[in-house]
């Protein structure tokens, strides 16, 4: 196995993650790409902690924080488009405009 | 130590390795592009199941069952809760993602940096091989996090604690407008 076989398809996964938050409307979608960019990101974080074969496992715990901000940060996000959605009657990023001079 | 072609194709580990990526991409992939609300967070699950793998690939069990617990097991329900409240358009004639005005930007952005770091790590790795390992004991990491790691593992604990209140706070349907 190479090492480089794995960044790939880590870039790739966060590539796609990043054509999802500019192009989805929908508030949860634009969440789901950000959960995409952050698992891409767990994969290099392993990878690389696996090829400097670290003693600490620092790749891997950094790793193992992201998943649980990842977890707040979705809990929160969602949280935010309920209470647009309530406000707002729709979970549309493009209907978001009031802060628009 | 680097690898050919024909010696990346003849390592059967990387068969496996093919078998589990070319399905993570796909999935994530339609993860982006899905018309359907719920099946786009259903490709959502297949994907990180896929990195899933790719952790016990690379030795990491205990990244790869938290990624399972944690991201499949509570972050989908979350998301799937989240499309069920907010009405979601559901159905083929849903419109969710922006017109080819947006797209074409974003397809662009996505392939230039796909591109860029691609050519960055083949430069900077070329085809170096990852030296032979042993799956990592999860009692050292176990271990490791209770001790060299402990106060970024409080800190965590508080942010944890902190997006609770405030989704408690957030998401109450009887709150009151403050005085």
């Amino acid at each position: 196995m190479t090492i480089v076989q794995f960044l790939i398809v880590g870039i790739a996964l966060f590539s796609f993650g990043l054509y999802g938050v500019i192009t989805r409307k929908n508030a949860v979608l634009v969440l789901v790409s950000v959960e995409l960019m952050l698992a891409a990101v767990n994969i290099n974080m392993v990878t690389f902690d696996v090829y400097l074969q670290d003693a600490l496992h620092q790749g891997q715990i950094f790793s193992l924080f992201i998943i649980a901000l990842a977890a707040a940060e979705v809990g929160i996000g969602i949280a935010i488009v309920l209470m647009i959605y309530r406000n707002r009657q729709s979970a549309d990023v493009d209907e978001l405009n009031l802060m628009k001079g | 130590m680097t690898v050919s072609i024909s010696e990346f194709f003849r390592e059967a580990a990387n068969w496996g390795f093919l078998a589990i990526a070319l399905p993570t991409l796909y999935a994530g992939w339609r993860t982006v592009t899905s018309n359907n609300i719920v099946r786009a967070v259903l490709y959502l699950v297949v994907s990180l199941g896929g990195t899933a793998a790719l952790f016990f690939m690379l030795g990491a069990p205990f990244v790869g069952w938290t990624v399972v617990l944690v991201y499949i097991g509570a972050v989908i329900i979350l998301f799937l809760i989240g499309i069920m409240i907010t009405r979601a358009p559901l159905g083929v004639e849903a419109v969710l993602s922006h017109d080819r005005s947006v797209k074409a930007p974003a397809a662009l952005l996505s392939t230039v940096m796909f591109g860029v770091v691609t050519w960055a790590l083949l430069d900077a790795f070329s085809n170096e091989a990852i030296a032979p390992f042993e799956p990592t004991d999860t009692t050292e990491l176990g271990f490791l996090i209770f001790d060299r790691f402990v106060i970024p593992f409080e800190v965590v604990s508080f942010v944890l604690l902190a997006a609770l209140i405030g989704g408690i706070a957030l998401a109450r349907m009887d709150a009151e407008p403050p005085e």
